[in-house]
């Protein structure tokens, strides 16, 4: 191996990579909230009295998980300007992870929602609570809890995918290394690097995520 | 008293608390509850029993619309209950029902469970909730458990909470499904005497269980059902001491031998 490591563009570079992990945060934090509207809304309308309704949810988590993601924010962002709708990459970046996370936070929330037992929800009936207040206030807190570590891993590949989002180049980590390794050759060093700052963000969230358990589901349960 | 007393004194006063006409319910082609006819007048404490199976949950279920019924018609304080959505929430904020396996919410504390309903159900202040919820905890004597979590509590102590919950709501009638089934034996005297409690103040129950004790105690009617129908409804006195039909006689030997 006669390759000489070379950190200089790396250093040179590294106020820009710093700015972009705060561009892949950001992706990461917006593309993780819609997908929670996205799973919770989902869950609830997969149980509709509207067939057609339980159906639309079932094809769009069949289409999104049975898809690459790669294909997934192509089609947003160079098919869907031809149907009239242009969206700049960062704001197509958080829809097309959204939309993604979003359908497999369904499958992982509803399964929370099936582990509530029966007699909670007809306890808060019997109180004279509507269905979507039983769902809001007693339904929805213990079948997060049940679930979050699951939805946690989700969300962790999910920061991850955000380099993906490089591709329509979207502003995160992985595009401004891509700049800085076309610009000096310095692979080895540029990607070294990002995969360092990679493993310090999946931490990051898996932190941010354990402190949301702390501070949200902490109840004692036997 | 026979039914057809309890019917007359209920003509003769205003609506009965309870009426049933002719109710019949199915799970498909099982036919779960047949040709029930009960009326209850306030006040009054009629206890329920009979083999597991034999409907007495699905009827009491059936007040409430935590179960439909396919025919015959239920009126609770005169409203009537059907799939009316808004008759329902009328309905179910006037009946408050004790469950077997208590059903307390766990990602609350004692005190939260006990404010929700009236907070949510009935649009009451906080601090009015709260008043409510700490004078009816200190009446099943559980107010200083009021901060812990359920999964804190005894399965008697749960159970307590869950009666002064759902007085909370201040309702017209308590339903009692099994409340003492799921219990240690050592709990079961603390849960039963908070029962005893309420009968002795006039509130309107009626509570399936075996607990015969108790239907000797507090019933004014024990009504006996099997095969989901209404086989024999006597006084406490009457019931135990000359029970008209084989299928109670049955029962019984069965009930006090393991007592």
């Amino acid at each position: 191996m006669n390759y000489k490591l070379d950190f200089t563009p790396v250093i040179e570079g590294l106020p820009d990579l710093l700015a972009a992990c705060l561009g892949t945060f950001a992706l990461a934090l917006g593309g993780m909230a819609l997908a929670i509207v996205i799973g919770i809304g989902g869950v609830i309308l997969r149980d509709s009295a509207l067939a057609p309704v339980r159906w639309a949810v079932k094809a769009f988590v069949e289409l999104i998980r049975n898809t690459p993601f790669l294909v997934q924010i192509f089609f947003i962002y160079f098919a869907l300007p031809l149907a009239g709708l242009r969206l700049d990459p960062t704001p197509t970046a958080i829809i097309a992870l959204g939309i993604n996370g979003g359908a497999y936070a369904i499958e992982i929330i509803r399964g929370g929602v099936q582990s509530i037992p029966k007699g909670q929800i007809e306890a808060g009936l019997a109180l004279g609570l509507h269905k979507g207040q039983v769902f809001r206030l007693i339904v929805l807190k213990p079948a997060l809890r049940a679930i979050f570590p699951s939805l946690t891993s989700q969300f962790v590949l999910l920061t991850l995918t955000t380099s993906i989002c490089s591709a329509i180049s979207a502003y995160e980590l992985t595009s401004v290394a891509q700049q800085i390794e076309t610009s000096s050759f310095r692979s080895f060093e540029v990607y070294g690097t990002i995969t360092v700052f990679y493993l310090v963000i999946s931490w990051v969230m898996m932190r941010f995520f354990g402190e949301i358990t702390r501070r949200y589901f902490s109840y004692p349960v036997k | 008293m026979t039914q057809a007393d309890a019917m007359k004194g209920s003509a003769a006063q205003a609506e009965p608390m309870i009426a049933m006409n002719h109710v019949e319910k199915w799970y498909g082609d099982y036919k779960a509850l047949t040709d029930i006819n009960l009326s209850v007048r306030k006040g009054e404490r009629i206890v329920l029993c009979g083999p597991s199976g034999s409907g007495k949950s699905t009827l009491i279920r059936c007040i409430n619309h935590l179960e439909s019924y396919q025919k015959g018609e239920i009126r609770v304080s005169g409203t009537k209950v059907d799939d009316n959505a808004r008759t329902i929430d009328a309905v179910r904020r006037e009946v408050g029902m004790v469950f077997q396996h208590f059903n307390l919410f766990p990602h609350m504390t004692v005190l939260d469970n006990c404010m929700l309903a009236p907070m949510r159900s009935l649009g009451a202040g906080k601090a009015e909730a709260e008043a409510t919820a700490r004078q009816l905890l200190g009446r099943v004597k559980i107010l200083e458990q009021a901060d812990k979590y359920p999964s804190q509590l005894s399965g008697g102590q749960q159970q307590r909470v869950a009666i002064a919950r759902a007085l909370c709501m201040k309702p017209k009638v308590m339903l009692f499904d099994e409340p003492t089934s799921a219990l240690d034996p050592e709990m079961v005297k603390e849960v039963l005497d908070t029962m005893i409690g309420l009968a002795e103040e006039g509130m309107t129950m009626i509570c399936v269980t075996h607990e015969m004790g108790f239907a000797r105690q507090v019933a004014d009617r024990v009504i006996f059902m099997a095969d989901g129908a209404i086989v024999e409804e006597a006084t406490p006195e009457a019931f135990f001491s000359a029970p008209s039909h084989e299928r109670t006689r049955k029962f019984l030997g069965e009930i006090l031998r393991q007592h």
